[in-house]
């Protein structure tokens, strides 16, 4: 190409030669520099430290993974020493899929919902999880008894329950508050942006709630063509008001920010922002999608030994306690519910912002994780043209 | 005899006569040789880093072995099966047998996944049914009784009556061709239609050809706008004196040395609604504190953006031609009675064209591969072709379509590139 065979041979100073060499490399690097490293943060923390075991745990950062930090992955370093090193992901099963196929698997336990670790148990890349490691509760409960309905899987051990809501920021929002889910929809008595995950899940569900579909109908209304664009029609009316997040500690942001009007979050992500740093979020429950949370270990990790031990570890009534006194995020198993009592670092009483206290769940769905799983990725699909028309 | 031995036949004479001794061509190639055998690390290095790893991902376009692979047995049957009603009980028995297994061994769901791009929906079909058929195996095996296709078919269409319908083993039939035209017709937002083959999708489903559109629209309004505001920039840095050209040079290049995401994510900073340009305007009052602009996560982020961080290869190039230019011919021009716009049009642009061209060009191309910083600044609306190819090699692992995409706009940007070869000539370009 004469553009860079002239580049060398006829530049005229000094200065512009080394400018303009450097501006190609950069461009040409810029160009591929994502392409070319697959690997995110996880790889350098996951390389072999001489002696020390480690294992690397991937969940959705910010409040979440300090809360699991604080609620097992200390406890478990102590006990085992085997130390475990934090990830950062966004949800899904896209990179689990990319390590196990490509044979470099660097992560070893995964945060993951019940539908993504059900498609993943079915494609073989997390491995399978003998019931029989789950530690009884702290009075001897049988783990079978104690677990709520549905929390585990072939290859996923629950973990908690929390939902997807709406919130405001009552210093923004200062006219008649929003109660019900439909005023998230409406942008005529509520005008102004709305903040929502850049994901089908919960997004979904809320349209069809919020559009009068009735809750125990709209799975099987989704699954149909004229159901599914019925959704889409309802999300198309706020469409252009909307501002997509796709890590859940960008929620709580764009309220603080003012960026938005209302957002959908993660319950927990802004329960922390209102007690840890006193933002006056107000979370709508009305119409709240709840899903379950499953801990799961990447096929053919190298170091499944330890990532089971820390399974069993993260299993335990006071594992999944820990967690729920940093983050309000209900525990899978009922004796750990009821070890729960305050907030840790501010002695907030929890129960009032769990998603399964019956004052806030007057109107709410759960999630199907059936559905989802057969459905997800055509979802992603659908969601994703939808989005970028 | 004598006479004879001493006969000397050409070649000995060639070699006698001259030692120095090579054919023509290879006097005249050795050194060419040897210059290629030089160049030969860098060709190893490309062929390895970027032909052969591009050349492998679009094979993936049209080349998909997967599902045949994983289905053989099921393929060979429904070979036999003329695709009207029902197929023959030797398909239902072939196909049980390999989904029990692949469930088993927990490699079905991918084979679902992969039958579902083509068809959707065939992902529960496959999983919910199997599901049950390991089942049915089971207590078939418990119970005695023989598997054999009758009772596959009895089993499968106990299920899930779809199974005594023809559509499902089309799409298996479909979906287990090696090779295939799908992701090219699916990148041009074709869908398959009720009757096998493929149809324009629904006007509300269609987004690669549009999003083909708006790459080629904002990276030609991105290349101008780097132009109009680069010119000037280069103008001034040839211009100028020395010293003071090289500081200019400097600021010029500075953005450069910083890291891409740096230089977005101040965007973010600068452009926000809460941000610093909103709030200066609003505290100048030019606009109130409920009119605040939207200017990022939208089409106008992308396009500011963008043209921040390529603006300095349209600036170099450029500057290196105009330093090129001698002043003198500018003052000739004033001399001679041209008015400044008239010099700057007729004498000064003309010969910068060589720089225009090449910076537009350097420009251009990389605009139209650009998404992290559209990804970043872009919301929704300001999404690029390479962002769902990002999606589709990331997060949907759909490689093939991702292929079919690439190719499309390699070939998009490789006729552009002709186009300009043969309105303004390549060799026209030049860097100074």
């Amino acid at each position: 190409m004469s553009v860079r065979g002239g580049l060398a041979s006829s530049l005229g100073s000094r200065t512009a030669r080394l400018g303009a060499a450097a501006a190609l490399s950069t461009g040409l690097m810029a160009g591929c520099r994502l392409a070319a490293d697959p690997r995110p943060e996880g790889m350098a923390a996951a390389a072999p430290e001489s002696e020390e075991r480690s294992i690397t745990a991937v969940s959705y950062g910010g409040s979440y993974a300090r809360a699991v930090v604080r609620g097992y992955h200390e406890s478990f370093t102590a006990e085992s020493g085997v130390r475990v090193d934090l990830a950062d992901f966004m949800g899904g099963l896209a990179q689990v899929r990319a390590q196990v196929d490509s044979g470099s698997v660097y992560w070893d336990v995964v945060d993951l919902s019940v539908a993504e670790a059900v498609n993943g148990c079915d494609e073989g890349v997390l491995e399978l999880i003998d019931p029989s490691i789950l530690p009884p509760g702290p009075n001897g409960e049988l783990p079978e008894d104690d677990f709520l309905p549905e929390m585990n899987t072939e290859c996923g051990v629950g973990s908690l329950l929390g939902s997807s809501i709406f919130a405001y920021n009552r210093e923004v929002l200062t006219g008649p508050p929003p109660t019900r889910l439909s005023d998230f929809f409406d942008l005529e008595r509520f005008p102004g942006r709305r903040g929502m995950r850049r994901s089908p899940q919960a997004n979904l569900e809320f349209a069809m709630m919020a559009d009068g579909v009735p809750k125990d109908r709209l799975y099987d209304e989704l699954s149909t063509p004229e159901g599914l664009a019925r959704a889409f029609r309802k999300l198309d009316t706020i469409k252009d008001q909307v501002v997509w997040w796709e890590t859940p500690a960008q929620a709580p942001q764009l309220l603080a920010d003012g960026e938005v009007l209302m957002t959908t979050a993660a319950n927990g992500r802004i329960f922390n922002a209102q007690v840890l740093e006193g933002q006056p979020f107000v979370i709508v429950w009305d119409g709240q999608v709840m899903d379950r949370g499953q801990l799961a270990i990447v096929a053919g990790t190298p170091r499944l030994e330890d990532a089971m031990r820390f399974l069993r570890h993260a299993a335990t009534a006071e594992s999944m306690a820990g967690v729920g006194r940093h983050i309000a995020y209900s525990p899978a198993r009922y004796s750990a519910q009821a070890l729960i009592e305050r907030h840790a670092e501010t002695g907030v009483e929890m129960w009032p912002h769990m998603p399964t206290n019956p004052a806030n769940m007057k109107n709410h769905l759960m999630a199907d994780w059936r559905w989802w799983a057969d459905h997800g990725d055509e979802m992603l699909e659908r969601f994703t043209a939808w989005l970028a028309r | 005899m004598r006479s004879e031995s001493e006969v000397v036949t050409p070649e000995d004479t060639s070699t006698r006569q001259q030692p120095v001794a090579r054919p023509r061509w290879r006097r005249a190639l050795g050194p060419r040789l040897r210059a290629a055998g030089l160049a030969l690390p860098l060709v190893a290095f490309v062929v390895v880093t970027f032909a052969g790893p591009m050349v492998s991902l679009l094979t993936k376009s049209f080349h998909e072995p997967e599902i045949a692979d994983a289905l053989p047995e099921t393929m060979a049957a429904l070979r036999q099966w003329d695709g009207e009603g029902a197929p023959p009980d030797d398909v239902f028995a072939a196909t049980a047998g390999e989904f029990v297994a692949a469930r088993n061994e927990r490699t079905l769901g991918r084979t679902a996944n992969r039958v579902n791009r083509v068809v959707s929906g065939m992902r529960s079909v496959i999983m919910g049914g199997s599901r049950l058929m390991v089942e049915a195996a089971a207590e078939a095996e418990a119970a005695g009784v023989t598997t054999d296709g009758a009772f596959w078919r009895e089993t499968m269409i106990g299920i899930d009556a779809r199974w005594g319908t023809p559509e499902p083993w089309r799409a298996l039939r479909d979906a287990g061709q090696r090779f295939t035209a799908r992701h090219y017709l699916k990148a041009l937002d074709f869908e398959r239609g009720p009757e096998g083959g493929y149809v324009r999708q629904a006007e509300e489903w269609r987004i690669y050809v549009p999003l083909f559109w708006r790459t080629l629209k904002v990276s030609l309004g991105v290349t101008m706008l780097c132009l109009v505001v680069g010119y000037p920039i280069a103008h001034l840095i040839a211009t100028s004196p020395p010293r003071r050209a090289n500081v200019l040079l400097l600021l010029v290049l500075l953005p450069f040395w910083t890291s891409l995401l740096v230089r977005t994510t101040s965007w973010i900073v600068l452009l926000q609604n809460q941000g610093v340009v909103n709030d200066f305007l609003v505290a100048i009052g030019v606009i109130g504190d409920d009119g605040r602009l939207a200017m990022i996560y939208n089409m106008t982020g992308t396009f500011i953006a963008m043209t921040h961080v390529l603006l300095p290869f349209l600036v170099l190039p450029l500057y290196s031609v105009m330093r090129s230019i001698p002043p003198a011919y500018m003052s000739a021009a004033a001399s001679l009675g041209a008015t400044p716009l008239q010099a700057l049009r007729r004498v000064y642009w003309p010969q910068t064209l060589p720089g225009v061209g090449a910076g537009c060009l350097l420009t251009f191309i990389l605009a139209i591969g650009y998404y992290i910083t559209p990804a970043l600044v872009g919301g929704q609306s300001g999404q690029l072709i390479s962002n769902m190819i990002a999606y589709h090699v990331q997060t949907s692992l759909n490689w093939g379509l991702a292929a079919a995409l690439a190719a499309l706009l390699l070939g998009g940007v490789t006729a552009l590139y002709v186009v300009y070869d043969r309105l303004v000539g390549i060799d026209r370009i030049g860097l100074g």
